[in-house]
């Protein structure tokens, strides 16, 4: 298949990490933002091969994780509401609430519909005229385009039942936060591969300049990610950071305009919550005035309580890097994917399904 | 005969024990017809000597057809196979209908000619049977219920259970075509994909192993799980370690293609056409042989070896030389985000 195999090409593979090896003295920290670049990385076992002195921190990239509880609180109460259909991606129906979920709502008797994009959402709006369809937005920048471009779509055919609970997520912000925090020293960024063939390499360029932090985009490949490790070895042994982009048949500086734009058209930055994390100002992504009556959040004034989280689950710690799944109590013990107590548990990109999956266990 | 209207739909009626249910029952026959079943009887009757093996599956797939295949084949093949993986010539099928009002007949007649099809290639007989129909809601269209038995030849001993340190891990052909060509007509989903379900019946297969060895320990059809699932179960229940290649798992490049695209795992897709066999070592090249000499086996090849170390577990050496547990796949499949 092409670009697939030569990304996954042994001999490739056995010589960057030969070179890794050879060039990497310092002990250093790597964070890989993405949860697609753990379960890569886990599922070609390449932490094992990789030296020792190199460190590889999961950080918070999978939009279904870092889903604030009280959020997900919203959605579910607008899912009980009479003649509202909420639509949603399949993990995050999954996802414990506070005290519920989405798939625990629609056995109680709202309608909730798992979609695999928000036109699917669109066509049951345009299927049912007499409800109004709610689409759950999640995700970072892969995703906004394609939500924006729904609502777009909405207004040309005056669709008028059609809303989005935006609850968009933008990566440099976060990254920003994390390192603010100072919770952990990280020496270097393997950057979203998806997420910037959107918004390209450029907007990472504070993480050199102003961090001294060494980045490289990824794709999600075996090689990409070893050409990804080898370029923050050599930034970070040369001492001199940069942003590299180590998947360049999909990314470009600039990024992708056309998805760029319907994403401004729509969108305006805006503060989120992020689970674990909290409120971070500039991260979110609301509709802009023009595109307000598509706003589920100004259509359905819902009330939900101040949300409140699982005793004893640290998925806000293992988010910022600060914990490793084993390190909480509950991982594998009370909390498993067949009875999720935390969201990283629950998506297939989150640290705590993605451990269980492919790592160490059953002694 | 009576033509079918092409618009006719499976009313309520049809399950109400009158006249509508023997006219929809008698237009089955000349598909399904066979001394045992023609004497329509409260029970079939016949005569059976031997170990007996007996299964029994439900079938529910949503579309009722995909490529290469619809819900009446997966019926037949289904329970024809589990039959077969315990090592047991599969002989007669019963055949349970619920069907949802509505339906419409030319469909129904449609997946019963599909279940004449498959029971011939088989070589089986549907012997009893039963139709019902239920209310608008109370079922997707067509749930299918088949059961069956079959007699297992002297000497033959199969089971998850057997699995031994040095045995061979042989599978029958590429992996996942099933799940994703179901996957590919799913509403929502619909893409574009050359890859027909695998769906078949293998014990003709089967047969051609056990004449080839007495030495096949374990076997299975991976269907709902994958391959995962299977190995596993052999894995836990030997209580031994498995270790496969990822090198020589044979998965076509459009499954590939289709998974890398959805973030799946082709080692978690359903199959219905392929078997997985632990094999003595000394046996494993010849059992091998004879699977490519049969249609169904092609493609097969050894994946990896039982081994004292790990019980109870999985493990893949991959590509690059590191190796990763293959865990089973947790609830449903579903598509990744970003």
């Amino acid at each position: 298949m092409k670009y697939v195999n030569e990304y996954r090409d042994p001999e490739l593979g056995k010589k960057l990490l030969a070179r890794i090896r050879r060039n990497s003295r310092k002990h250093i920290k790597l964070m890989e933002f993405c949860g697609g670049h753990t379960v890569a990385i886990f599922k070609h076992g390449l932490r094992q091969l990789l030296p020792s002195n190199i460190e590889m921190l999961s950080g918070p990239g999978c939009p279904v994780c870092v889903t604030a509880s009280s959020d997900l609180d919203k959605a579910i109460a607008m899912g009980h509401l009479p003649g509202v259909i909420v639509t949603s991606f399949g993990d995050m129906v999954r996802v414990p609430g506070s005290a519920s979920s989405l798939q625990k709502a629609k056995a109680e008797g709202a309608d909730v519909r798992i979609v695999y994009s928000a036109q699917d959402a669109l066509k049951i709006a345009r299927e049912n005229p007499g409800k109004s369809i709610v689409f759950i937005g999640i995700g970072f920048e892969t995703t906004a385009p394609t939500i924006a471009a729904s609502i777009l779509q909405a207004e040309q055919e005056k669709i008028d039942n059609y809303y989005v609970l935006s609850l968009h997520k933008t990566c440099p912000p976060i990254m920003k936060a994390i390192l603010d925090l100072g919770e952990v020293k990280l020496d270097g960024i393997i950057c979203p591969g998806h997420v910037s063939a959107v918004i390209g390499s450029m907007p990472y360029r504070f993480l050199a300049e102003d961090y001294r932090i060494a980045c490289a985009v990824s794709g999600f490949e075996p090689v990409d990610i070893l050409m990804a490790v080898d370029s923050l070895v050599e930034q970070i042994e040369s001492g001199q950071p940069r942003v590299d982009i180590a998947y360049r048949r999909g990314v470009k500086p600039e990024g992708n305009r056309a998805a760029l734009e319907l994403m401004e058209k729509v969108f305006e930055g805006g503060e989120a919550e992020w689970r674990g994390i909290g409120v971070v100002p500039g991260s979110g992504l609301k509709l802009r005035t023009e595109y307000e009556k598509y706003d589920a959040d100004k259509k359905f004034e819902v009330k939900v309580s101040p949300a409140k989280e699982s005793k004893g689950c640290i998925c806000g710690a293992v988010l910022r890097g600060v914990s490793t799944p084993p390190e909480c109590k509950l991982f594998r013990r009370v909390c498993t994917p067949e009875r999720p107590v935390g969201p990283c548990m629950v998506s297939s990109e989150g640290s705590c399904a993605t451990y269980y999956q492919y790592g160490e266990k059953r002694g | 005969m009576r033509q079918i209207d092409k618009e006719e739909k499976i009313l309520l009626a049809h399950g109400s024990g009158g006249k509508l249910m023997q006219e929809l029952i008698e237009s089955f026959m000349p598909e399904l017809a066979n001394p045992i079943l023609e004497k329509m009887d409260d029970s079939a009757v016949f005569d059976l000597s031997g170990r007996l093996a007996f299964t029994t599956d439900s079938y529910t797939v949503n579309p009722l057809f995909f490529p290469g295949g619809d819900i009446g084949k997966l019926a037949v093949c289904g329970t024809v196979n589990d039959l077969a993986m315990s090592g047991a010539k599969p002989l007669y099928l019963s055949l349970a209908l619920i069907i949802e009002e509505g339906l419409p007949v030319a469909d129904l007649k449609k997946i019963i000619r599909s279940i004449s099809k498959a029971a011939g290639k088989a070589g089986v007989r549907i012997v009893t049977g039963d139709t019902k129909v239920v209310g608008q809601g109370s079922a997707d269209r067509l749930f299918i219920n088949t059961s069956g038995v079959g007699i297992i030849p002297g000497g033959v001993d199969i089971s998850a259970g057997n699995a031994r340190a040095g045995d061979k891990v042989i599978i029958s052909g590429t992996i996942g075509d099933h799940g994703i060509a179901v996957l590919s007509q799913r509403e929502g989903l619909k893409f574009h994909t050359p890859v027909p379900s695998d769906c078949a019946p293998l014990n003709g297969l089967v047969a051609d192993m056990l004449t080839a060895s007495e030495n096949i320990h374990c076997m299975r059809d991976p269907t709902r799980g994958g391959l995962a699932t299977t190995l596993n179960d052999f894995a836990e229940r030997s209580k031994a370690g498995i270790i496969i290649d990822e090198d020589k798992i044979p998965v076509d490049k459009a499954v590939l293609a289709a998974c890398e695209l959805l973030g799946l795992d082709p080692l978690h897709i359903a199959n219905e056409g392929k078997l997985a066999a632990i094999v003595a070592a000394k046996d494993a090249e010849r059992v091998l042989a004879a699977m490519k000499r049969n249609k169904y086996g092609s493609k097969a090849g050894i994946i990896g070896e039982v081994v004292k170390e790990h019980p109870g577990r999985v493990v893949m050496k991959t590509n690059l030389g590191a190796s990763r547990i293959i865990d089973v796949p947790v609830g449903e499949l579903l598509p990744r985000i970003c």
